[in-house]
């Protein structure tokens, strides 16, 4: 509206769908050189696996937009996954019960981040490494260091097929997107967490419960950890210990390809999943073309700076000086 | 009138420290719902404090606030908002990244369902809340695209929609012009007939006396002298908030007008500016003039090299220049104190040495060694100088009052003695001395060979400071008046096109 002209309305068509531009350049570029790229099924393995990243940077983005960070989601997911297994076999409480208290965990560990972060001022950084080590020893000393298996088909359920031929990942996914979606544009909670990111004391002197704001994204977090953390130990049929090591970084990954400002106050869930699906589609598209998973790494990173890279050009591109515009 | 008789706001014995400062100290004061209460003092003498207590924004360390005689207490700024007490807050306080409307309902957006927010709702109130007072802004533009003076507005529109009962403005006017001022003024003189309580802090006598109804003064955290406005004369005001006689104005030396340092030809960026040639000489103070939104902010950021040139030529010392960063401007030693100091000019977080010493490290370097002894000693001078009111310099700059704020940005530019120094509203939020402090230090500079461009809203400061005046409109210099010529009117009709 205000600048209204050719170049810098093209410009920010860029910057608002850059991350479905470079998904769009890698799906095309696999597909072209892989034949079993593009099929149904295919396609829905990149959906399976990608279902675990999206859902943790689902909650990731939150905290993100809020001006903080998560770090302890892998450690999270992992010992929702191992509490839920052992209390739903060997626990003795069947398996909905043990799910349940799987999500409890998440939002328990939510709780604490919270906790630490608004009534102790700790940065968010610190505490949620702190809550990473201590939810990843948790798990340790629960499960011994030691897989728990022996899940029924009712707990399995949550990593298979679904309806309509979707795994209930997916399924999950995409109800947790929708939910996520809501709250961030439409509910009086989602507008201020934009507006704790964009400036804390500002929401503050506005009358808004800041703290609790806070509370709530770390909650979320932790239950899409959890949510992530149950749906992973559903479907390798046991729990896993050392699952979810390095989620946070994909799950921030995602985030920030997707346009999520680590300075806060910026982001979106749509960003958010087609980020996750960069990453998702990435790992795919190399295992078909056969690359060793060494070499993958180095070139997932290299994907990540120049799409970050090409973001902040854009960004810089289209950044006017905010002096007085002519009326 | 009944409701004189007991006061929409009492305060009684309020004190509050902070580190090494006593903001405010045994504060006892009433404000009255039908009238306009102006606060005034001097930078740092405790009126942003006071009001950041009564809005719940800074607990206060002992003292009792009545609200229309009942005992209150406001722990938040919520309980603030719930009991009708709102602040225009000194710096802006609005969410660049959200949308006006956004920001004006934000904490009380309105629901539907219950849960969701009725955006078709919000923004349409926001809208015609913006269009009640008169400000052309969309609801729907996002914050970080208006300008200072446009958010300022905004600003102004959150607060006014809460439709409270006693409302502190904290400098509202120090980033508008004429014409906003005026809207401003009637809002306010409204909302006073409508029977809220105002209280209205600024620094510019002129818009005390035209709109208060009683003037109280601070010094150092206390209220040294609380009245009608009919009983104090501006001198007896300044005079109370200083503390002392305060030789009126600096006398003005007329310049001795060297040869030309700067010329710009023809410059040209957008529609903000198109086609500006000017030439600054050694020893003169050009003052630049015009409307909010004339592109004089524009012109300032192109000489700087803070804005990419579209078009034009800059000469410097005869040899015409590329400035592709503010870098480049430095190294050539020009030099520019920003409107928006907060976003622009602070390292917030960082000392008043750290902010006032930051252009000279380069400069008092010696191997890569800063030499901090150098560097102390120009900083304390020019803190003293412009009497900073600091309780060391170590203190962070956020913890510095707002005008004080100004001055250690001044500070830092003045320390850096560049060859042309371009201030863009250097004076907002100054108090009177060290306004007068700052104009004579613009002087003797010059005096000493400097070139300098000063932007001003304010046209007694143009008028007062300026050997040379411009007047911009729509992008353009539309009158170049001498110091002789110009008078208050000759510049409005320039900068308003009605010549
Ligand atoms: N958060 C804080 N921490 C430390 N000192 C503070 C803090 N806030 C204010 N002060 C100090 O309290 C004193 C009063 O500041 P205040 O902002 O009330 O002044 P003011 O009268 O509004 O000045 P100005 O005209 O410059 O806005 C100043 O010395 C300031 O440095
Ligand atoms: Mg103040």
């Amino acid at each position: 509206m205000l600048n209204g002209n050719h170049s810098s309305s093209f410009i920010s068509f860029l910057r608002r769908t850059s991350t479905y531009l470079i998904l769009l350049v890698i799906l095309v570029w696999f597909a072209l050189l892989s034949p079993e790229f593009l099929t149904v099924g295919n396609l829905l393995t990149i959906a399976l696996q990608t279902s675990l990243v999206a859902l943790v940077a689902i909650g990731m983005t939150l905290t993100i937009i809020t001006g903080g960070i998560d770090l302890s989601v892998g450690s999270v997911a992992a010992l929702s996954g191992a509490l839920a297994a052992g209390l739903a076999t060997r626990g003795g409480l069947g398996t909905y019960p043990g799910l349940l208290i799987g999500l409890l965990t998440g939002l328990g560990m939510g709780f604490l981040n919270g906790a630490m972060i608004v009534w102790g001022r700790i940065p968010p950084f610190v505490a949620t490494l702190a809550s990473m080590a201590i939810a990843r020893g948790l798990t340790l000393v629960y499960t011994q260091g030691r897989p728990i298996a022996g899940l029924d088909k009712t707990f399995t359920f949550w990593g298979g097929q679904g309806a309509l031929g979707i795994p209930v990942p997916v399924w999950v996914l995409i109800v947790v997107a929708f939910l996520a979606y809501f709250l961030l544009k439409h509910t009086p909670l989602g507008l201020h967490i934009y507006a704790v990111g964009g400036g804390e004391e500002t929401t503050r002197l506005a009358g808004v419960n800041v703290g609790l704001v806070k509370f709530s994204v770390y909650l979320i977090s932790g239950l899409c950890a959890a949510l992530s953390g149950l749906i992973l130990t559903a479907r390798l049929w046991s729990a896993q210990p050392n699952i979810g090591v390095g989620l946070e970084l994909d799950a921030i990954a995602a985030a920030v390809l997707g346009g999520t400002s680590l300075a806060g106050g910026v982001g979106g869930i749509p960003g958010t999943l087609a980020g996750a699906f960069i990453i998702g589609v990435l790992s795919n598209g190399l295992n078909l073309l056969e690359m060793p998973s060494y070499n993958q790494q180095v070139v997932k990173g290299m994907v990540f700076i120049l799409a970050v890279m090409l973001d902040y050009f854009i960004k810089q591109r289209q950044a006017k000086p905010k002096g007085n515009p002519a009326d | 009138m009944t409701e004189i008789a007991i006061p929409r706001l009492k305060l009684e014995h309020i004190y509050k420290s902070f580190p090494g400062v006593q903001a405010v100290s045994d504060v006892s004061l009433n404000v009255y719902g039908h009238q306009i209460l102006a606060l005034v003092g001097e930078n740092g003498a405790g009126k942003s404090t006071l009001m950041n207590i009564v809005n719940g924004v800074v607990p206060l360390d002992s003292g009792k606030i009545y609200l229309d005689g009942q005992l209150v207490s406001i722990p938040s700024p919520r309980r603030a908002l719930e009991l009708g007490i709102t602040m225009i807050h000194q710096e802006l306080a609005l969410i660049p990244e959200l949308t006006v409307g956004q920001n004006i309902f934000l904490g009380r957006e309105p629901r539907r369902w219950g849960i969701g927010v009725d955006w078709k709702r919000l923004y349409a109130q926001a809208q015609r809340e913006l269009d009640r007072l008169g400000i052309e802004v969309s609801a729907q533009a996002t914050i970080a695209d208006l300008s200072i003076a446009q958010r300022q507005l905004v600003e102004i529109a959150k607060a006014l929609s809460y439709n409270a009962r006693l409302i502190a403005l904290d400098e509202p006017t120090s980033s508008l012009t004429s014409r906003e001022t005026d809207t401003l003024f009637r809002l306010v003189r409204s909302l006073r007939e409508e029977g809220v309580a105002l209280i209205y802090i600024s620094h510019r006598l002129e818009e005390v006396f035209e709109l208060a109804d009683r003037i109280a003064v601070m010094r150092d955290g206390h209220l040294v002298a609380v009245g009608n406005a009919s009983e104090f004369t501006p001198a007896e005001v300044v005079r109370l908030m200083v503390g002392r006689e305060l030789a009126e104005f600096f006398p003005k030396v007329p310049a001795k007008r060297g040869e030309p340092v700067l010329k710009a030809v023809n410059l040209k960026a957008g529609r903000e500016v198109r086609g500006v040639s000017l030439e600054l000489h050694r020893g003169e103070i050009v003052g630049l003039a015009g409307l909010v939104g004339s592109g004089r902010t524009n012109v300032a950021r192109l000489l700087f090299g803070a804005d990419r040139l579209e078009g034009g030529e800059i000469w410097f010392e005869g040899r015409q220049v590329h400035l592709r960063s503010p870098q480049d401007a430095i190294r050539l030693g020009i030099g520019l104190v920003p409107e928006d100091r907060k976003a622009q000019g602070l390292f917030a977080g960082q000392s008043v040495r750290y902010n006032a010493g930051a252009g000279l490290i380069q400069r008092l370097s010696r191997w890569g060694f800063i030499r901090f002894q150098a560097v102390n000693r120009i900083v304390r001078e020019l803190v003293e100088r412009l009497r900073v009111r600091t309780p060391h310099l170590n203190q962070k700059v956020r913890n510095l009052s707002g005008g004080n704020q100004q001055k250690v940005i001044i500070a830092r530019w003045l320390g850096l003695n560049p060859r042309v120094l371009i201030l863009d509203e250097p004076t907002r939020g100054v108090d009177v001395g060290a306004k007068a402090e700052i104009h004579a230090l613009m002087s003797e500079l010059a005096a000493q060979g400097m070139a300098i461009l000063m932007i001003s809203s304010e046209l007694p400061e143009i008028l007062g400071v300026s050997d040379r005046i411009l007047v911009m409109r729509e992008g353009r210099i539309v009158a170049e008046l001498s110091r002789e010529e110009a008078t208050q009117d000759r510049i409005m009709q320039a900068a308003t096109g009605q010549l």
